[in-house]
């Protein structure tokens, strides 16, 4: 009983974390391109222009 | 403060940025991404640029040293065409399907938590340990429902208030009365209680309503970046000669306007100076170029080809043939809103269905001597049992895949009404102009040019911007012809254009004489040596495929155009089908309801103007993605390509779609049929209830999964 007072409290603090951390991700715009966030991987950042193609 | 220490100084933190953004439809690869970002981004004058590749858009942050046109011209420097877009970058979609997303991640917070309260529950918690876990499930699930379910029970109010039914009405009694229960049951110490069942409920429910909205949202984008969005307007002349530009809907009657070659006209007027062709087809579907001289009256919405003319304005704004065009379109779009979905027909009778059961057991219970609180608990279950979990997932997620598999297939699907009505279409109805065929001139004998020739017309025509040198530019680019160098290229208005090459006098021009009438030629002039070059608006490639296709899917076609009677009669011979030429908006209409009122499901393929009100009136609508901004906001899907197999694709998929969702259906109720008589006798547990729903959800997306290759 006594280990149920201390780990639900833990159970319930990492699930809202994980929940705040989605609110944020959406706000932030993290869902927006998908598909440029896959891409942009690919792009060399060193030095202008001269990339990809 | 006042005064910028160092105009050239773009950093400093006090001037004034504006955000644009483009379509960047051309952009394809990481490539493409770093170009445009690098490219735009270090121009003088503008803070940031951020390409969304998903939309295929580029937002830019400037300030007013550099205006849309300029960072257009940029962009095409470095290769892409782009659109400007309204700057509003949050429709209220968008708005929606973050709510709704937002809605998700609560009722997923709440379903673990619950769920994982509820395991200990199932696996032996009992007495004080048990009440207080339901206590904590009773705390997180009361917030978690309130704050979940207002879609659904804002939705369910709304019909409810109109004295009708949806899906909303069923799930929103299950889990309010769910939780209700729970709520009760938990106060008394009992034994049952149904936390996780109504968030669960809430959570796969929500996850149907986000893929539709995504699937929405994405269309949208990709609609949007096809649009035009042009505001039209015209140099209007002064009284004192000089010229300024005015927007179309400030243009009055009476003022003259200039209209240059390649230009479209944005009033109705008459001609007062100049002689030249327009390009109807867009208003009245007329594919060969129309001859317009002085005192001929020119409509808004075609395009002068030729020659620079002015216009004396007798009719502006709401007053053009254009404005009547979309009065119609927007009587005749009314009769769609009418159609109600397959879920909200299934839950028509679904609802009734399950309601009267739960509240006969309930009474069932009573009579047979059990008490209140049994009887109520036993309802309850019924509810939760029956609630249309996978009824809710079973339409959306068949929808959003196989409108995911038309999109790779470049046909963009609005919404998932639209999927149904297009399984639904037995008659389809093809405009000609842009639609049979591609809608843009295409050379005919470009093989009486030599190699050599060809580079130096290439050359000669990618120096103007007049309809016939940008079809014979593209149609030679598309060969891979590489430009010749020709020197002291100019163009003259209304004659064409010339250079010298090797020596000798080269020249696009305006042939005389009698071939001048079809306005469909040029004359390609090398020294001594000239070629007529004509032009033709082509059949797009497959059309006869397409067409025989539809034929053998059940789905006859034929034409109704606004063209001349034997430009449509040459394209229904070829094709094969019967044709209805000199088709006014008004008779597309009338066809259509004719066809309707034979009890007949009509789809409309169209992309002018003059098809607008009849796209809207069909039961289901296609355009292409080179139609004019009306037509594709009036179509319920966009295809882009050339390609006219497009048409029967989007109908077998439409029909696969609606056959995996009865299916998804009968698995739905079927898993009913085998769980509600267990729930009335009353053995149901809450652990039994969690189980069945998921193991049901789990299915009918499995089912919808093999949509995937619908469009192939």
């Amino acid at each position: 009983m006594n280990g149920l007072l201390l780990l639900i409290p833990i159970a319930l603090g990492l699930g809202l974390s994980g929940l705040g951390a989605f609110l944020w991700a959406m706000n932030d715009g993290q869902f927006d391109d998908p598909d440029g966030a896959a891409m942009r991987i690919l792009i060399d950042d060193e030095g202008h222009g001269d990339v990809g193609a | 403060m006042n005064h910028l220490a160092h105009p050239t100084d773009f950093t400093t933190p006090e001037r004034h940025l504006e955000d644009s953004r483009f379509a960047v439809p051309g952009m394809r690869c990481a490539g493409c991404i770093s170009k445009l970002e690098s490219g735009i981004g270090l121009l003088p004058g503008v803070a940031a640029a951020r390409v969304n590749f998903s939309a295929k858009q580029l937002a830019v942050s400037h300030d007013d040293s550099i205006d849309d046109r300029a960072l257009i011209a940029e962009i095409g420097k470095l290769g892409f065409d782009a659109q400007p877009l309204s700057v509003n970058p949050l429709g209220t979609d968008h708005e929606e399907r973050k709510r709704l997303t937002r809605a998700l991640g609560v009722s997923g917070f709440g379903m673990m938590n619950i769920m994982l309260l509820s395991v200990s529950i199932w696996s032996g918690a009992a007495d004080i340990t048990r009440d207080l876990f339901h206590w904590l499930s009773a705390m997180i699930a009361v917030p978690v429902v309130a704050y979940a379910g207002r879609p659904f029970f804002s939705s369910a109010l709304m019909v409810l208030r109109h004295g009708r039914t949806n899906m909303d009405v069923p799930i929103s009694i299950g889990v309010i009365l769910a939780t209700g229960m729970s709520l009760y049951e938990t106060m008394l110490g009992g034994r049952e209680a149904y936390f996780e069942g109504a968030v669960m409920l809430l959570f796969f429910l929500l996850a149907g309503r986000v893929l539709d909205a995504m699937m929405r949202d994405r269309a949208r984008a990709g609609i949007e970046a096809l649009l035009r969005n042009q505001a039209p307007g015209a140099l209007v002349i002064g009284a004192t000669g000089a010229t300024r530009w005015v927007k179309a809907a400030d243009l009055q009657a009476g003022e003259r306007m200039l209209v240059a070659a390649g230009e479209n006209l944005a009033a109705d007027g008459i001609i007062e100076d100049g002689e030249t062709m327009c390009d109807l087809s867009l208003i009245s579907g007329e594919s060969a170029p129309q001859p317009r001289a002085v005192g001929d009256t020119v409509l808004a919405g075609s395009v002068n080809l030729s020659a620079p003319v002015t216009v004396r304005i007798t009719a502006a704004g709401p007053d053009t043939i254009i404005a009547d065009i979309a009065r119609l379109m927007d009587e005749a779009g009314q009769s769609r809103g009418r159609y109600v979905r397959i879920a909200d027909r299934a839950a028509k009778l679904y609802a009734p269905a399950v309601h009267s059961l739960a509240a006969l057991s309930c009474a069932g219970w009573l009579i047979a001597g059990a008490g209140w609180h049994q009887a109520l608990t036993i309802a309850t279950a019924v509810l939760i049992i029956t609630c249309p979990c996978a009824l809710g997932l079973a339409v959306p997620v068949s929808q959003v895949v196989a409108a995911g598999a038309l999109m790779r297939r470049g046909i963009l699907v609005k919404d998932g009404s639209a999927l149904e009505r297009f399984a639904k279409v037995d008659r389809v109805l093809f405009d000609k102009t842009g639609t049979l065929t591609l809608g843009r001139m295409t050379p005919l004998n470009l093989d009486a040019l030599a190699a050599e020739e060809q580079s130096v017309a290439l050359a000669l025509a990618q120096s103007s911007r007049h309809p016939i040198s940008r079809a014979l530019h593209s149609a030679l680019s598309a060969r891979g012809v590489v430009a010749a160098t020709v020197e002291q290229i100019g163009e003259e208005q209304g004659v064409g254009v010339h250079g010298l090459w090797r020596g000798q006098r080269v020249a696009l021009e305006r042939p005389s004489g009698q071939i001048a009438a079809t306005g469909a030629t040029t004359r390609f002039v090398i020294g001594a040596r000239h070629v007529d070059l004509s032009f033709t608006d082509a059949l797009r490639p497959d059309a006869r495929e397409a067409v025989t296709r539809l034929g053998l899917i059940g789905t006859p076609a034929s034409i109704i155009s606004g063209d001349r009677t034997e430009a449509v009669g040459t394209v229904a011979h070829q094709l094969g089908l019967t044709a209805q030429a000199r088709a006014l908006p008004q008779d597309k209409i009338a066809a259509i309801r004719r066809l309707q009122a034979g009890g007949h499901q009509v789809l409309m393929v169209g992309d002018g103007l003059n098809d607008g009100p009849a796209l809207a009136a069909a039961n289901a609508s296609l355009a292409p993605g080179s139609a004019t901004d009306m037509g594709q906001q009036a179509a319920d899907a966009v295809f882009t390509g050339d390609s006219l197999s497009a048409v029967p694709v989007m109908i077998a998929a439409a029909r696969r779609t609606m056959r995996v969702v009865k299916e998804n259906f009968v698995l739905a109720i079927g898993y009913n049929v085998l769980a509600v008589p267990l729930a009335i006798a009353g053995v149901v547990t809450p652990l039994i209830a969690a189980i069945a729903m998921s193991t049901s959800s789990v299915i009918v997306i499995a089912n919808a999964l093999r949509l995937k290759r619908c469009a192939q």
